[in-house]
């Protein structure tokens, strides 16, 4: 057990980058992130309703509203300054999938990591993982058809 | 059509994919100090004391200030709201103190120390509670000054606007009516819920120049609001907007750019942020109306519409903002798209306890529209037509008059006949009421139709300017938000410009320093008035690249025409000069030169509408209706009253459409907030208290485990008037959606259904009472 008194230095790997930061205990990854100028996390409840402040750790989706900054020591975070060239981001712009960009992060994020885990997801695994996020602008059948497109594309990259 | 039409990415896809397009709160400067604000744990009630010196001796602390700091009322409409209260509080949430110091945490620390006393008043909970004779007045309405001439107050009342339509005489024509009907209908207040909560962010450097970065739809109310309370010179107050996440009417309102300017006040100043939590969103800041509302409907034998009597009361809560216009786009349309001679409507702007409200998407019309369209469906009923035909055969068109006697033409109204013979192909109509087993699928209809309501003098400009290499810069006073209104306006003055869309760059940022002023960016107007902005300023382009043109081509400029980036000669396309060669004025081979650039500039103004008369509403409150016909498919199983929605259906005659897909999209996103409405979105109030102020508890809808199905069609009738024939869209896909949910529930429970939301409680409750009756 290491205990934390007071500002401390950790190490955080985000985006595949190791840095050193001074943190407080009590303070949550989604602030740490944003100090850091990462600002594609977002505050969008502070209460891990929302989903805008999605990001991945290991690989999977986290809340980084609810999550420690030093539970995230030692493990791979994702943000998505650092989703590079996913084909989600372009699916996402040519289905029309966001509107005022606010939640598209943590959906990008999400939909990244059920690529990772999930490549044969049926309709109600998308289901069940697109509702960890809200977006207010669009209807979500925009998002539901870019994210089902580019799995299937996947698919098809990887069988040939 | 060059570029009007076509899809295309929105100019700012690349950033939002990538998570660099920021938004107020991802601003951070060094040495920025933050504000947080100290809330009212009561409704109503006297201000006896606040004692500040304990939060004072918080380390880290800057400033405290309170609402004896600055005695100031703001308000677009009527000036009854400070900023921070002095005297009295009037909702539960309404800033009592700020604090301002070095980080958040340490201001939100020094709040909780700020001990407040209340002499608690009587809360008013209900429209009805306010209008009681001799209620306890939340203000006294008589005291304040008028931002604008077209509100009514009623002296020693809670009424902070009434707004009269008198049309006809509804009153004697329904006596002579065969068929009324009559309904009572209560939606509560609600939350616009944009994912980005407000943010704003506020210096005064040494000469006085105050910069405000604010997360708005109005950053010109917000700069003239602060001019003339604080009494600063308009050069001297600069606002800017960076990306907005989601606005929905909730960011036209002014008020944390006012407390962020007072925080940097009482700083000495200094730069400081003043960001919203979810429940101060919700609680503190501006939300939606409740709306209580007595609907009489009259109809002839034949099955015309003959009269309307129609009564609606707004909870515009503790302040007034903008709810008293919403009280007379209300009015104003309050009949829905019908033929109707003979109408009377009162349509009053009440204050209660609750939080204060402001616009919403649709402004007001998807509350009237529920009433109106709940009661055509009875009325239907009542006399054994099919509520698809009545509607048909009632629709207004061409030369019938509006609620304040507008004549309708080809251009100033949609195509609503169009929109429903297409809505007809859309849906299964005729199998309506199918039922198997115990579960019934029913369809509900709605009619809708909207206008703007905007100033009659409501303003819009563009500036374009050239790039060396030929790229073009446009810069308006537009704010995007989501929904698209930038990419709309780059294409068309690409369309005008017949240049390639890729190389027009349009301001993301406005800063009224230098970006011509837009009104403020609501009421679906920006392609509109922005539009014919730009059109001017590409024609005032155009004009200048002939004149010089005509000199490089030795004719006139009459002689000239323009295609694919070049001025050329009618006649003989191969004698041409390139707008590269003209816009940073001719050089001739010989060195000299003729001409400088070349700017481009576009005003516009709205023209031709009246202040609306104060006893009858005549006058003509917007350009132009865009209306639309919309249905939902719901399933309902009687065994434990549970229903789903299956199909959503919206037919909307928006003229030339000039994104097509991203427009479509639009709408959906409001048909997918009318599902919110009509299932989950609600304040539940208990005494002036909001209980529901997180988005656990306040619902709003999320992805289904079984998708339901959207679909969007369009009617092109174009309006010669606005830009390439397109009509004014943007919040209407909301409007009939609470309606239509609502009639095909109310079809297949076999229940009125009169109020929002709708649970399986909702429908157990009210079959439970029918029963007992039975």
């Amino acid at each position: 057990m290491i205990e934390y008194n007071d500002y401390q230095k950790v190490y955080l790997n985000i985006n595949g980058e190791n840095r050193s930061v001074i943190i407080k205990p009590a303070q949550t990854l989604l602030d740490v992130l944003r100090s850091l100028g990462l600002t594609g996390a977002k505050k969008g409840c502070e209460n891990g309703d929302c989903g805008s402040c999605t990001v991945l750790i290991n690989s999977y989706p986290i809340k980084s509203c609810l999550t420690l900054a030093l539970e995230a020591v030692g493990k791979q975070i994702l943000t998505i300054e650092g989703l590079k060239n996913s084909p989600f981001q372009q699916a996402f712009v040519s289905h029309n999938a966001f509107q005022c960009g606010y939640c598209t992060p943590g959906f990008l994020l999400v939909c990244h990591s059920l690529s990772i885990h999930y490549p044969n997801a049926d309709d109600q695994t998308i289901a069940h993982w697109l509702q960890s996020n809200i977006c207010r602008c669009t209807c979500y059948q925009e998002i539901t058809n870019a994210v089902k497109c580019k799995l299937k594309d996947i698919l098809q990259t990887k069988k040939a | 059509m060059l570029y009007v039409g076509k899809d295309s990415d929105r100019i700012d896809a690349q950033d939002k994919v990538k998570g660099l397009a920021k938004y107020t709160d991802d601003i951070n400067y060094c040495g920025m100090l933050y504000a947080k604000l100290l809330l009212s744990s009561v409704a109503h009630a006297e201000i006896v004391s606040i004692n500040k010196d304990k939060a004072l001796k918080v380390d880290g602390i800057v400033s405290v200030v309170t609402g004896q700091d600055n005695m100031l009322c703001f308000g677009p409409c009527i000036q009854d709201r400070p900023p921070i209260a002095f005297g009295k509080v009037r909702y539960l949430g309404e800033p009592v103190a700020m604090v301002v110091a070095y980080d958040e945490q340490t201001a939100q620390k020094a709040c909780r120390l700020i001990e407040v006393e209340y002499r608690e008043l009587p809360i008013i909970n209900s429209t009805d509670d306010a209008l009681i004779d001799g209620a306890e007045l939340i203000h006294t309405v008589q005291d304040y000054d008028k931002t604008i001439t077209d509100v009514y107050p009623i002296d020693n009342t809670n009424i902070a606007s009434e707004v009269k339509i008198r049309k006809g005489n509804a009153l004697d024509e329904l006596k002579n009516c065969k068929f009324i009907a009559k309904g009572e209908y209560f939606l509560p207040q609600s939350d616009h819920i944009a994912m980005e909560t407000r943010s704003a962010i506020a210096e005064i450097k040494g000469d006085g120049q105050v910069t405000i970065i604010s997360a708005t739809q109005s950053p010109y109310e917000v700069k003239s609001q602060i001019c003339q309370k604080f009494k600063l010179q308009a050069t001297k107050v600069n606002v800017i907007v960076p990306q907005v996440g989601g606005a929905f009417g909730g960011k036209s309102a002014v008020q944390l750019e006012i407390l962020a300017y007072i925080a940097s006040l009482s700083a000495g100043g200094r730069m400081v942020k003043v960001t919203n939590t979810r429940e101060q969103d919700i609680l503190c800041s501006p939300g939606r109306i409740g709306l209580k509302a007595k609907v009489t409907l009259g109809a002839d034998a034949g099955g015309t519409l003959k009269a309307a009597h129609l009564i609606y009361h707004l909870d515009i809560g503790a302040y007034a903002d903008i709810s008293t216009k919403i009280a007379q786009a209300i009015a104003v349309d309050c009949t829905g798209p019908y033929k109707i001679d003979h109408v009377y409507c009162d349509s009053l702007a009440i204050y209660t306890n609750h939080p204060y409200t402001t616009a919403y998407r649709g402004f007001g019309h998807a509350s009237y529209t529920f009433c109106i369209e709940r009661t055509i469906d009875k009325l239907a009923n009542m006399m054994g037509i099919d509520a698809l035909e009545f509607r048909m055969k009632n629709l207004i068109s061409y030369g019938d008059y509006t609620p304040t006697q507008v004549k309708l033409n080809c251009n100033n109204i949609s195509n609503l006949p169009n929109c429903y013979d297409k809505l007809k192909s859309l849906i299964d109509w005729s199998l309506n009421n199918e039922v198997i087993g115990s579960k019934t699928k029913a369809w509900g209809i709605s009619s809708f139709w909207k206008t703007s309501n905007s100033p009659t003098n409501a303003v819009s400009g563009a500036l374009v300017t050239f790039n060396k290499d030929g790229s073009v810069n446009l810069n308006v006073g537009v704010v995007e938000f989501g929904q698209g209104a930038k990419t709309r306006l780059v294409k068309l003055l690409a369309e005008i410009l017949k240049i390639n869309p890729d190389k027009i760059t349009i301001n993301t940022e406005i800063d009224t320093k230098t970006s011509p002023e837009h009104w403020k960016t609501v009421a679906s107007l920006s392609t509109f008035m922005a539009g014919k902005a730009i059109i001017k300023a590409g024609e005032d382009i155009l004009k200048q690249l002939r004149e010089l043109a005509a000199i490089a081509l030795r004719c006139t400029p009459e002689d000239l025409d323009i295609e694919d980036e070049k001025v050329f000669v009618k006649y003989n396309k191969d004698f041409f000069i390139s707008y590269k060669d003209l816009i940073h004025g001719l050089k001739f081979e010989d060195g000299t030169n003729i001409g400088g650039q070349i700017l481009g500039r576009g005003a516009y103004g709205m023209n031709h509408l009246t202040v609306l008369a104060k006893d009858s509403g005549k006058g003509k409150p917007g350009a132009e209706w865009t209306c639309g016909a919309q249905a939902v498919l719901i399933e309902y199983d009687s065994k434990d009253h549970s229903f789903r929605p299956l199909k959503v259906v919206t037919v909307l005659d928006a003229g030339a459409l000039i994104s097509p897909a991203m427009d479509r999209g639009v709408i959906k996103g409001g048909m997918s907030m009318g599902l919110g409405l009509a299932m989950h979105e609600s304040f539940y109030c208990q005494n002036g208290r909001v209980e529901n102020t997180s988005l656990r508890t306040y619902k709003v809808r999320h992805k289904e485990d079984i998708d339901i199905e959207f679909i969007v069609d369009f009617a092109n009738t174009p309006n010669v008037e606005a830009p390439y024939g397109t009509r004014s869209f943007s919040e209407h896909g909301i409007i009939g959606i609470p309606a239509a949910f609502a009639n095909a529930l109310s079809r297949a429970a076999t229940v009125e259904l009169d109020t929002l939301p709708l649970t399986s409680q909702t429908i157990w409750q009210q079959k439970g009472e029918q029963d007992v009756t039975i």
